[in-house]
């Protein structure tokens, strides 16, 4: 019965994982930009989660304030930023958006400082779910779990079955026919980039409460979302699915199984993919 | 059916995207020292067939076979090393390199060794000479030192047979290399291509149909991805359903 | 005016890289004359970094190979020395030094076996991701110190007459020795048919496998050597600084070398020099105006991608043709 406390581990931080990487695959799918900021973004969720409820003393308060400020904040960069990297090669966005890492993390450190903090779970979902006689699964944990179920739902329902995830699917593989269709494309471009940015923010908040806030949290989550966006592909949501479901185990029973290699677990399966398929599972070769 | 010589030889060649079906089932073959045409309307799967002779697309199914060797499937590099060159469609030179290095580059090809890494590359007194040679055939010896962005759109095209002539290669694959040229130039292409199938097998792709009656030695008509008729090119001339789907009233009457 | 029977890209600039090759040594052979200790460790520093650059020009601005995992093999070679290095003697140089090198090479060739079939951004991401894997193996086990680090205790010993590398100023040449080669090197390289081969692959690949160039075989070798020269350049800063940690082979290094070559130009090896200096000197700069330096540093370099697409170098080059053009204007082309 343990293991099913693993399994439920691993769900919940795959689809964690997902809410982060789904940003940074749609936002290369859809513009084809890499932004290495993007687990910044991560970070600045959990300290704004930690800012936000210091202030507010609610997370429920938190939560939604966050995400306005997410998309803002998305849409300035987007419109001020983002947009002039469009048809430059990946080499420069890698550098303009690794600058935007040094300014972010920069910039938490004067507004927030370098401290480690924790953010408390909120009372309404500070129980535990009795498993069996002696085991119990953190309620909180569930609730990530199905708010980012949600999510994908959500995203799924509205890339393939609205308008505007046709017309943001229409953008993604001819910008310029859709933009002659008369169909406003950068502003579907920043409205991608805003949600993608949100996402990430808000994936960061609610995981506060489970993870501890540190400085160097959105560099970790980045480096294991390129993981997730190599094994599954770029720009296929699915694949993000998976590959984040696939890392969520590995790592979790990694650590319980073999802790010494956990880290280097993840490593090796997506070597191990590139071996055969050097473009993911679900990329276009 | 298939003559024991064809230098190139395809069979029941297809090539499916999805449910759109580019190349069904072609069987061709492409003999020694001759040009043979294909033609067919626009979208009929003739770059596709190019794509797959040359490498660059796999085949759904059906084989191909060069000098007897069975090459289905090879990756594009591994086809032109064994004397296969092809031109592209649009243009796909090395436009920052002026034109005698963009021949010597694909003379260089021809290199075994990867790790030559010592002298200069333009020591080497072999590819410098096929440079040459290969620009000359294609009369842009004048232009040698110009940067292939400055050449004028028949002189890039010219360009493209140019480097694929630097390869020393047994069979051409050219993707409708007049497209796009004027009058003259397209006449000193056509007399090029004539002194070249003398020694070379050329697959020629083309929408000319002065320059493809006045070079075929064979004509393959293709429609919606498959081969219609084949057949010299009086043969398909007369041939009512070929008139009936393409040729129309454009066909020269007379043949060279 | 170029010669057609054997042009080059520019008959001018040929000469001209010569004679700035030779300033640039003879300026750097006479500074410790004039310079205190501090200047001197510091343009020791640059030298060093300087290589790392370098290699990384040959992968990113010839190769065309974007890699964000280019510390991986810098730190490798600084940990082969410190790991090697006897508890108590100074390491011999002439059995440390090709250790080191041999390590990276070894491990650019693992990675770079399995990367170098994805293309664009996945290569970018699968570098980063693996030199990340480096970087947790010598940061979360115990054989090379973890965190904290292990300390080499001597300066490697050349063994050649009284030469004393422990001393700065002996080590500033030997430094330099090593610029000086690798810049020698990499242009023999890049002017050889490999180079030439290497050039024609970022330009265009897909042109060069229909000619015949077995490209992954170019671009996986491009990569070890990269990689090697990186370990030269790792290998020096550990020999420099006595001390290896895991920092050495973080992913801001590795970003840290990329923003060299955009502020120096790619693709002109003068730039990745150039490249080096700028940003040492920057970061001295904005250190000293502020502790929270990192954000201009990291807002220059949003600046200099959005203003400078070619880097310093680039603006040298497009100036000097500027000029050039206005001059021939009335030249008609053939």
């Amino acid at each position: 019965m343990e293991w099913l406390i693993q399994i439920l581990n691993s769900v919940q931080y795959g689809l964690l994982l997902f809410l982060v990487a789904s940003g940074l695959t749609l936002i290369f799918g859809i513009m084809g930009v890499i932004n290495l900021a993007h687990g910044s973004f991560y970070m600045i969720g959990a300290y704004l989660a930690f800012a936000l409820v210091q202030w507010t003393g609610s997370l429920w308060t938190a939560l939604p304030l966050g995400i306005v400020l997410a998309f803002a904040l998305g849409l300035v960069l987007e419109i001020l930023l983002i947009s002039r990297l469009y048809r430059r090669d990946h080499l420069y966005q890698v550098l303009l958006t690794f600058g935007l890492i040094l300014v972010f993390e920069e910039m938490r450190s004067i507004l927030v400082g370098d401290d480690v903090h924790g953010v408390a779970i909120p009372a309404l979902l500070d129980a535990s779910l009795p498993l069996t006689a002696t085991l119990s699964y953190p309620v909180y944990r569930l609730f990530i779990s199905g708010v980012c179920l949600v999510l994908a739902a959500l995203m799924y329902v509205i890339i393939q079955k609205t308008r505007l995830g046709m017309m943001i699917r229409a953008g993604a593989s001819n910008a310029e026919m859709t933009q002659a269709l008369g169909i406003n494309i950068r502003w579907i471009h920043a409205l991608v980039f805003a949600a993608g940015v949100a996402m990430a923010v808000f994936a960061g908040m609610i995981a506060a409460p489970v993870s501890s806030v540190f400085p160097g949290m959105g560099n970790q989550v980045l480096i294991i979302c390129f993981v997730i966006v190599v094994i599954g592909g770029i720009g296929s949501l699915k694949g993000a699915l998976i590959a984040s479901l696939l890392i969520g185990f590995v790592d979790t029973f990694g650590k319980v199984v073999l802790p010494e290699l956990a880290g280097v677990a993840v490593y090796l399966l997506m070597a191990i993919v590139l071996l055969f398929r050097p473009a993911g599972l679900y990329g276009r070769p | 059916m298939s003559s024991p010589e064809a230098l190139l030889l395809t069979t029941g060649l297809s090539r499916a995207f999805g449910g759109l079906v580019a190349v069904d089932s072609v069987s061709l073959q492409l003999d020694p020292a001759t040009i043979h045409a294909v033609i067919g309307p626009n979208g009929a799967g003739k770059s596709t067939l190019v794509n797959l002779l040359a490498g660059e697309v796999k085949p759904s199914s059906g084989s191909i076979r060069l000098r007897g060797e069975d090459i289905t499937g090879w990756k594009p590099d591994r086809i032109a090393r064994r004397g296969v060159a092809r031109t592209f469609q649009h243009t796909n030179v090395f436009p920052d390199f002026t034109v005698f290095e963009n021949c010597r580059l694909a003379a260089q090809s021809r290199n075994v060794h990867l790790m030559r890494w010592l002298k200069p590359a333009e020591s080497y007194r072999e590819w410098n000479d096929a440079a040459r040679s290969a620009m000359a055939m294609a009369d842009l010896g004048a232009r040698a030192g110009v940067p292939a962005h400055s050449l004028s759109h028949g002189e890039r095209r010219a360009l493209e047979i140019a480097m694929s002539l630097a390869t020393a290669p047994a069979v051409l694959l050219l993707d409708e290399p007049l497209a796009g040229m004027g009058a003259e130039e397209s006449i000193r292409i056509v007399a090029l291509l004539k002194r070249l199938s003398a020694d070379h097998s050329i697959l020629l792709i083309e929408h000319d149909m002065d320059a493809v009656f006045a070079l075929a030695d064979r004509l393959t008509v293709m429609v919606n991805g498959a081969v219609l008729a084949s057949g010299s090119p009086n043969a398909i001339r007369a041939n009512a359903e070929v008139q009936a789907a393409y040729l129309g009233a454009d066909v020269p009457m007379t043949a060279l | 005016m170029a010669d057609p029977e054997h042009p080059r890209r520019s008959t001018v600039s040929d000469r001209v890289i010569t004679w700035w090759l030779v300033l640039g040594i003879l300026a750097l052979a006479i500074f410790p004359a004039i310079a205190e200790q501090f200047y001197l460790q510091l343009i020791t520093k640059i030298m060093i970094l300087s290589i790392f650059a370098l290699s990384l020009d040959l992968l990113v601005g010839y190769a065309g190979l974007v890699s964000l995992g280019h510390a991986a093999f810098f730190g490798v070679a600084a940990y082969t020395l410190a790991l090697a290095a006897p508890a108590s003697d100074p390491p011999n140089l002439w059995l440390t030094l090709p250790l080191a090198l041999a390590t990276s090479a070894v491990i650019a060739l693992v990675i770079g076996a399995l990367v170098i079939r994805t293309a664009g951004v996945y290569f970018i991401m699968a570098t980063l991701a693996f030199a990340q894997m480096v970087y947790y193996f010598f940061h979360d086990t115990r054989l090379a110190g973890g965190s904290d680090g292990i300390y080499v205790n001597s300066r490697p010993s050349l063994e050649i007459g009284s030469i004393d590398l422990a001393q700065d100023l002996h080590f500033y040449y030997l430094v330099l020795a090593a610029l000086a080669g690798v810049f020698i090197l990499l242009g023999i390289v890049l002017r050889s048919p490999f180079g030439r081969a290497l050039q024609g692959i970022k330009a265009n690949e897909q042109r060069m496998r229909a000619l015949g160039y077995p490209t992954l075989r170019y671009k996986l070798a491009a990569f070890v050597l990269a990689g090697t020269l990186a370990g030269l350049a790792g290998y020096l800063a550990a020999a420099k600084e006595g001390y290896v940690n895991p920092e050495l082979l973080a992913w801001h290094q590795s970003g840290m070398v990329l923003v060299m070559l955009i502020l120096g130009g790619m693709g002109t090896l003068f730039g990745a020099v150039i490249g080096a200096f700028s940003y040492v000197l920057l970061q001295e700069w904005f250190s000293n105006l502020t502790k929270h330096w990192q954000l201009l540093m990291g807002s220059f370099i949003v600046l200099a991608v959005l203003v400078l697409p070619r880097g310093l170098a680039g603006l040298g080059r497009s100036i000097a043709l500027r000029r050039r053009l206005s001059a021939s204007r009335d030249d008609v082309e053939p």
